[in-house]
């Protein structure tokens, strides 16, 4: 290996550690000096006008997800539960609850309070948490009403009814847009700057090019990423650091390993057998456990449903017109809805069709969420669907995001095991 | 040394959550012992006798064993053993040895339902099984053995007495004990109350028959198959026939003593997979 090929193989790893460690020092400057941060969710992050008005964003998500890597979820839930949060609730919000009632102390840094809340329709649960910070710091709340659920058929691109219904939506979501920026204005006491925000939505398309570039390296034999574990750190940056000359720079460096791993015929598993996607999320608190259940078979996640919604709502083919930023803003926006709620987390079996044909996947993995409903109730439907339509197989295994309660080892062991003893007959049938 | 022409015999080894079984297969793939034990807290003592007693009621010893694959929640403690397969494909493999025209396989077990969608061969198409929790598994059962204080074996026999059965609603095995105990202070008959609590489990083992799509045969396999009433029921909600062999508690066990065979025979079988992926 050349010593070139050296420098680069690791390097999207190193420098995204860098960058949440960057990230976590100026939350934690944030919380110390009371810099303005807005708080944000994945499915709609909004960084590239947030940006704009200098706040420091917090993804709480992001944060929760932190503390389970971190092991130390569980005693941030149980303080949520003591305070009187139920089981049933979600993992991320009672992680986050417990953050907070600890005055924001995070096992990487501290979380600075909000100076703005910005939130959405796109999860139900979002406007309920929201609603908890609203009570506990008294801090300004924007809800977004996107508009994405229509049904199928009206959603379909080139039809007159679909024209309609985007042009009203975008108007509706650039009317509450304006609404924010206005919001924004009076929090910081900053004019929005819209020269400021073309270059931010310059960078985001920089990076969405980048992201979707480095997805599809994964469609290479064998895999030089997997999709859980380095797609963790591509969610993240793509999400906090979205629309900057950073996060397109980290990309370009991500990019430029994974095509010299296929160059090198590096798998992100070695012994590659079998090629899978996952449908959810992992479980953080039992992280490397959650990949190893697979990778010790030969098994290699080569895409994520989560890379995709909550990838920073990057679409294939995303790219703002820099000529009308805020009404190109409140397109993606819509798009971005439209997507999430018709092919990334509801009808998932459309894309997963494509994945399967264009990433050569051999099964599929759906991970229902105890305590999230939203992502997990049409997982059976899917999974059906792409049995019987597709003759895929699919494994139906169910744990939490964060709550390490909810991880039982031998069961889900068991079913994983039992996938693949299923999954190599399978294969050795199909290629008789 | 008890040999069959030049080969030796395979063995099974199904550690389940409450009970240990073992399988002893000829090469010609007839079963010539077996035996039960309790599973206990330690896991490779009770996987030990449960191979020795089935060696002795062959009238073997180990040096006969050419090859032993382990199976069960216990399958990574049959420390004796040469590999390990997930009791999903030995009750899939034992239940179309048992009845070869099996197609769909209910096992009910201590701690694990599972519904299971076969081919031909004994191979997994698909398979569905309970949700993390006891909830409609044998342990439901020993909920109610032990509230009512009725032995297990005459559980069955009893529920089909019922003429007025119960509804029980919950489905946490723990909260069922405290159901029963109140249609019992409302005065309710045994038999009535037991019949309640197999038709929910039955209930819910069909849920999951559904998941994977019934196409007979149905093989009914594990512990609870022995049990009359559940059966019935089975029986009754699926409505196609159900196959229950003597053997059926042995199932597992002589799934695994089969991919044992295979290995013996064929060298490693593409459908066994039984190079597992490790603890």
């Amino acid at each position: 290996m050349s010593t070139s090929a050296q420098e680069i193989l690791g390097t999207s790893r190193r420098e995204g550690r860098r960058l949440m460690d960057l990230w976590w020092q100026r939350m934690t400057e944030a919380a110390q000096t009371g810099h303005p941060a807005a708080y944000v969710f994945v499915m709609a992050p909004l960084s590239e006008l947030l940006l704009t008005f200098d706040f420091v964003i917090n993804a709480p998500e992001i944060t929760s997800l932190q503390t389970a890597i971190r092991g130390q979820s569980q005693a941030y839930i149980q303080l949520a539960e003591d305070y009187g949060f139920s089981p049933d609730i979600c993992g991320y919000v009672k992680a986050d609850v417990g953050v907070q009632l600890k005055q924001g102390e995070h096992p990487y840094g501290r979380v600075p309070k909000p100076a703005l809340v910005v939130t959405n329709n796109v999860c139900n649960t979002y406007i309920k948490w929201a609603e908890f910070w609203e009570h506990y710091y008294g801090c300004p709340v924007f809800t977004f009403d996107l508009p994405g659920w229509r049904g199928r058929e009206s959603l379909r691109e080139g039809t007159e009814a679909f024209r309609e219904t985007f042009e009203n939506d975008c108007r509706y979501v650039l009317g509450q847009l304006r609404e924010l920026v206005e919001l924004c204005e009076r929090v910081t006491g900053k004019p929005f700057d819209i020269d400021r925000f073309r270059e931010h939505l310059r960078e985001a398309n920089r990076m969405a090019e980048l992201y979707h570039a480095v997805c599809d390296t994964n469609r290479h034999v064998p895999a030089p990423f997997n999709a859980p574990l380095e797609g963790v750190t591509y969610q993240g940056i793509a999400n906090l650091y979205r629309g900057t000359p950073e996060g397109t720079r980290y990309f370009e460096l991500a990019l430029e390993e994974m095509r010299e791993r296929v160059r090198l015929g590096m798998a992100a598993v070695p012994d590659e057998r079998f090629r899978l996607v996952l449908v959810g999320t992992a479980c953080y608190s039992h992280f490397r456990r959650f990949v190893e259940l697979f990778s010790s078979w030969g098994g290699v996640f080569v895409h994520s449903t989560y890379m995709v919604f909550a990838g920073g709502g990057f679409l294939p083919g995303f790219r703002y017109d820099l000529s009308r930023p805020l009404e190109s803003f409140a397109e993606q926006m819509v798009r971005a809805t439209y997507w999430g709620w018709t092919g990334a987390m509801f009808y998932q079996q459309e894309w997963l069709d494509q994945v399967v044909r264009d990433w050569k996947v051999d099964g599929i993995c759906f991970h229902g969420v105890k305590s999230c409903r939203t992502t997990s109730t049409g997982l059976p439907d899917v999974r059906e669907w792409m049995r019987v339509q597709r003759n895929v197989p699919g494994l139906f295994i169910q744990s939490d995001l964060v709550d390490p309660r909810l991880w039982s080892d031998a069961q889900i062991k068991n079913r994983v095991d039992a996938f693949f003893e299923a999954l190599a007959a399978h294969k050795a049938t199909a290629g008789r | 040394m008890k040999m069959w022409g030049a080969r030796k015999v395979v063995a099974g080894v199904d550690v389940g959550s409450t009970q240990t079984k073992a399988v002893i297969l000829s090469p010609e793939r007839e079963i010539v012992g077996r035996a039960l034990v309790d599973t206990g807290a330690r896991l490779n003592e009770a996987a030990r006798a449960a191979f020795e007693a089935a060696l002795e009621e062959a009238g073997l010893s180990p040096e006969d064993v050419e090859y032993t694959v382990g199976t069960g929640y216990g399958r990574f403690k049959v420390e004796f053993g040469d590999t390990q397969v997930t009791e999903i494909s030995c009750h899939a493999r034992g239940a179309c040895f048992l009845f070869p025209n099996t197609r769909t396989v209910l096992d009910i077990g201590g701690q694990d339902t599972k519904a299971i969608r076969v081919g031909p061969g004994g191979e997994v198409l698909d398979f569905c099984m309970n949700d993390k929790c006891s909830a409609g598994t044998g342990r439901f059962l020993g909920a109610a053995s032990a509230a009512l204080e009725i032995p297990l074996g005459e559980l069955g026999p009893l529920a089909l007495t019922a003429r007025n059965p119960v509804t029980i609603t919950t489905t946490c095995t723990v909260f069922a004990e405290s159901e029963i105990l109140g249609w019992l202070a409302r005065g309710r008959k045994v038999e009535d109350i037991l019949m309640g609590v197999h038709a929910s489990i039955a209930s819910r083992s069909l849920s999951l028959l559904r998941r994977v799509g019934i196409e007979p045969e149905l093989t009914f396999t594990g512990g609870v198959a022995r049990n009359v009433a559940m059966v019935h029921l089975i029986r009754e909600m699926s409505g196609v026939p159900v196959n229950v062999s003597e053997e059926s508690h042995f199932c597992g066990a002589i799934g695994a003593a089969l991919f044992a065979l295979d290995h013996v025979l064929l060298g490693e079988r593409a459908g066994a997979a039984v190079a597992a992926g490790g603890q």
